[in-house]
């Protein structure tokens, strides 16, 4: 104790580091690609001269023609879409169109169609459920082409293999800039919080039938929960929980739940038949039919894509 | 219970969802089985729905337990059918005659990366061809486009990654109008299924309510999906695209994903704002102007080029010019053209692209013309395909671009005002596809195989090196001499197709 308020006294007087140990600085690198702005625009103009060299003269007086087309025709849409606007039916009339027998039955009988006490989870989940099954796999698509673009295979650089533009090894030494090895705050911040996050996430998507929620939103705070912590710890820790493996196989049982389960709801509605889905007691948390496994699984696969987003920007693999 | 056929709609998107999420899992080989199967498994299935619309009429199956305006639809009929048929067996073909390609350019670990965009993306056309809600095809149009650049950048170098974000922006361009378009066009009529659009869209006319908002609507979704299948001056993203993506991804970009977007302008035409009202807003005729300059400087673009894969991009705009001036004559006629022409410049142009490739290979993958002088002898079925394709572009008889040419000629004569500009823009471009298409047929027929005799990367390919590349040529010159041959059938359904539309 009495050691302690030493070195705090020590520390008060800048003599000390009270965390001497544990801070790690890191060395500022003068980045030798960067460049003045005289230099920049002496770049720009030598862009410029190449490009629209006598060569390309007709280039040239064609920029400025689209320019001023550009323009114009900003204009001219401008006017066209205020002009749509206004002739549009008044927000919130109740004479609009778009209050009619769709909208009321939505209200008035969502609640006994499908169970759910959140209208919209019964709308998205149930009445509209092949749209959001497209939905979903709109993100797993984004994920996908994601990856073709930044996830790095190659482990090494073969010489003969001229293609390779980076290598993993590369990756991750140039990740190690963001890097916060010894970062006690944030780790302690993250240590406090991510649980915290993770929970409400949790509650967010089991909610979804409940209360305003549901798989999109509660699968985006899972998700960033999962980065807060990568970021406080590092790819080092994360890797442990969160392995291209466990994300591959979580998404696909969720999107092939999904499918599956959509299609046997569907094929039971078109045919009349009978789907022995229960709904369950409305308001209670196992209720709604398959509104509650599909927001699971909805959750399940936005959590993953947005943690593999971020590891794809960072080192282009998990 | 219904007929098990009328749930082959639904089960052909599930099956599609469910073979592009579990191809995650597995590697190359599996991937591609499960591609080819589920191909195979949706062209029958659509075939048999053809046969059985045919036969029964077209009908509405509702996706889930709640009826029309609550839920989601989807609807089949002899022309969905028919489509979805012809799709799998373009998208077969394209496959497989770009697996050697495939294998070569795409990373070893990316392929099985490149089955799953391949299969979202047949889901989406698949999906596109079937619904009959306006917000189910804005979903597919967006899972199409990603997978679509998806597609093109699969290949990484320089070219395709500019090609690729050119796609994106343009892309999203359209698929922004065609949002705002359903949003207002909710706006106006409270309703995002097909059919019930329709009806409020009628009595929208009907009273002189909310004209102008209407107006810009349907301009805005024809503009939409014309920048997304690269009416002429919105082509710009084209030739990159085309030009430089491997080469199955070529085949299915100009075959099939500009033609999924045509499909649901004439679904949107008939079914959503209904034709008449159509023609009578008199926004085809911008259109009719757009598609006449699209053939013309399509054309003008494909005779400057000295590089073949860009060459067949540049026709593209040219053809696509020909599919929307046949929408454009705002008759029945023109539609019935224009939804042949699908067909035909589908076939035509995917074999165009396909067996380009065979003769840029054996010609040291240069696809410049210098190159390729003689490349027909060295890779024999490579030059028979393009020289096929090229009789049938320019309108041989026999070929299925000659029946196209003649609907669009006779579609013409209908329409008192549009017939002479049709005719003679009509005349000029055979005049120019025969001008580019016949001087590389010529060029690659020259007889100078001693010229490249040892020179590194120009061999001779036999039939036997490439069995599957050399079927799917020989598959190609059938499906074109059939459309060519038997296009009265073909014709017939399509007519009876359009008519259960309206």
């Amino acid at each position: 104790m009495k050691n302690k308020l030493a070195s705090l006294i020590k520390w008060i007087k800048e003599t000390k580091e009270f965390y001497n140990s544990d801070i790690y600085m890191r060395e500022i690198h003068e980045n030798p690609a960067s460049v003045t702005r005289e230099e920049h625009l002496e770049n720009v103009e030598k862009v410029r001269n190449i490009v629209y060299s006598d060569k390309n003269k007709q280039e040239k007086t064609m920029e400025a023609v689209y320019r001023v087309f550009a323009v114009l025709f900003m204009i001219f849409f401008s006017v066209i879409l205020v002009l749509t606007v206004s002739n549009l039916p008044a927000t919130g009339a109740d004479n609009n169109p778009a209050n009619n027998e769709v909208a009321e039955r939505y209200i008035e009988k969502g609640l006994e169609e499908t169970g759910a006490t959140n209208v919209v989870a019964g709308m998205i989940l149930d009445y509209r459920a092949f749209d959001t099954l497209g939905e979903s796999h709109v993100l797993f698509v984004a994920a996908i082409a994601v990856t073709v673009l930044l996830r790095l295979d190659k482990k090494e650089r073969d010489p003969k293999d001229t293609k390779i533009r980076e290598t993993i090894s590369e990756a991750e030494e140039a990740d190690r800039i963001f890097n916060t090895r010894h970062d006690t705050i944030l780790q302690k911040v993250a240590l406090l919080l991510v649980p915290v996050i993770l929970m409400f996430g949790i509650y967010v998507v089991l909610n979804g039938h409940l209360s305003p929620g549901g798989g999109f939103s509660g699968g985006a705070i899972i998700g960033s929960a999962f980065i807060l912590y990568l970021n406080a710890y590092g790819f080092g820790k994360a890797s442990n929980v969160f392995t291209e493996k466990i994300y591959k196989r979580a998404s696909v049982a969720a999107l092939m739940f999904y499918a599956i389960a959509k299609c046997y709801a569907f094929f039971c509605g078109a045919n009349h038949l009978d789907s022995h889905i229960p709904k369950g007691i409305p308001g209670h948390i196992l209720s709604a039919g398959l509104i509650l496994p599909l927001d699971i699984a909805v959750g399940v696969v936005v959590a993953w894509t947005m943690y593999a987003f971020v590891a794809m920007f960072r080192k282009g693999g998990f | 219970m219904r007929n098990i056929i009328e749930n082959f709609p639904l089960f052909s998107i599930i099956l599609c969802l469910l073979a592009s999420s579990g191809s995650l899992l597995l590697k190359e080989k599996a991937a591609k089985i499960v591609n080819t199967a589920l191909i195979i498994l949706v062209g029958l299935m659509s075939a048999i729905l053809m046969g059985y619309c045919y036969l029964n009429g077209s009908f509405v199956y509702v996706m889930g337990h709640v009826p029309a305006p609550w839920g989601n639809e989807v609807r089949g009929g002899v022309l969905e059918g028919g489509m979805a048929l012809f799709f799998s067996i373009i998208m077969y073909l394209s496959m497989s005659g770009g697996r050697k390609k495939l294998l070569e350019e795409v990373e070893e670990t990316k392929q099985n990366l490149y089955y799953i965009l391949d299969n979202l993306l047949f889901c989406s056309l698949i999906a596109l061809v079937y619904t009959n809600d306006l917000f189910t095809a804005y979903v597919f149009i967006e899972i199409n486009t990603i997978s679509a650049c998806g597609l093109i950048m699969i290949r990484q170098n320089g070219r395709t990654i500019e090609a690729a974000v050119r796609y994106m922006i343009m892309s999203l361009l359209g698929s922004g109008l065609f949002l705002t378009g359903v949003i207002m066009l909710y706006d106006i009529t409270g309703h995002l299924l097909m059919s019930n659009i329709k009806e409020s869209v009628q009595t929208l006319i009907s009273t002189g309510q909310y004209s102008e908002p209407l107006m810009v609507t349907v301009a805005f979704m024809i503009i939409g999906l014309s920048i997304k299948s690269a009416l002429f001056p919105f082509h710009s993203w084209l030739p990159d695209a085309y030009g430089y993506s491997t080469i199955s991804s070529a085949a299915i970009l100009s075959s099939l994903v500009s033609k999924g977007y045509i499909f649901i302008l004439i679904k949107i035409i008939y079914r959503v704002i209904g034709f008449e009202a159509v023609v009578q807003s008199k926004l085809l005729n911008v259109v009719f102007v757009f598609a006449l300059c699209g053939i013309i400087f399509g054309s003008i673009s494909a005779m400057r080029e000295n590089d073949i894969r860009r060459m067949i991009a540049y026709s593209s705009v040219a053809q696509i010019g020909y599919i929307y001036l046949g929408i454009s004559f705002g008759t029945k006629a023109g539609m019935i053209a224009a939804v042949f022409h699908i067909l035909s410049h589908a076939a035509t142009k995917s074999m165009l692209f396909i067996s380009a490739i065979g003769l840029t290979d054996t010609s040291n993958t240069s696809r410049h013309f210098g190159d390729l002088t003689g490349s027909a002898y060295r890779n024999r079925i490579a030059g028979l395909g393009f020289a096929t394709g090229s009789l049938s572009m320019v309108g041989i008889p026999l070929f299925s671009g000659f029946i196209s040419k003649l609907l669009f000629m006779e579609a013409s004569l209908q329409n008192q005002y549009k017939m002479l500009p049709a005719l003679i823009v009509l005349g000029i471009s055979t005049i120019l596809n025969a001008i580019y298409f016949m001087k590389t047929v010529v060029r690659i027929y020259s007889p100078e195989r001693d010229l490249y005799k040892g020179r590194e990367g120009f061999h001779v390919i036999r039939f036997k090196e490439e069995k599957e590349y050399g079927i799917t040529i020989i598959l190609f010159i059938i499906l074109n001499v059939v459309l060519g041959l038997c296009s009265g059938p073909i014709l017939n359904m399509i007519q009876i197709g359009i008519e259960s539309f309206s």
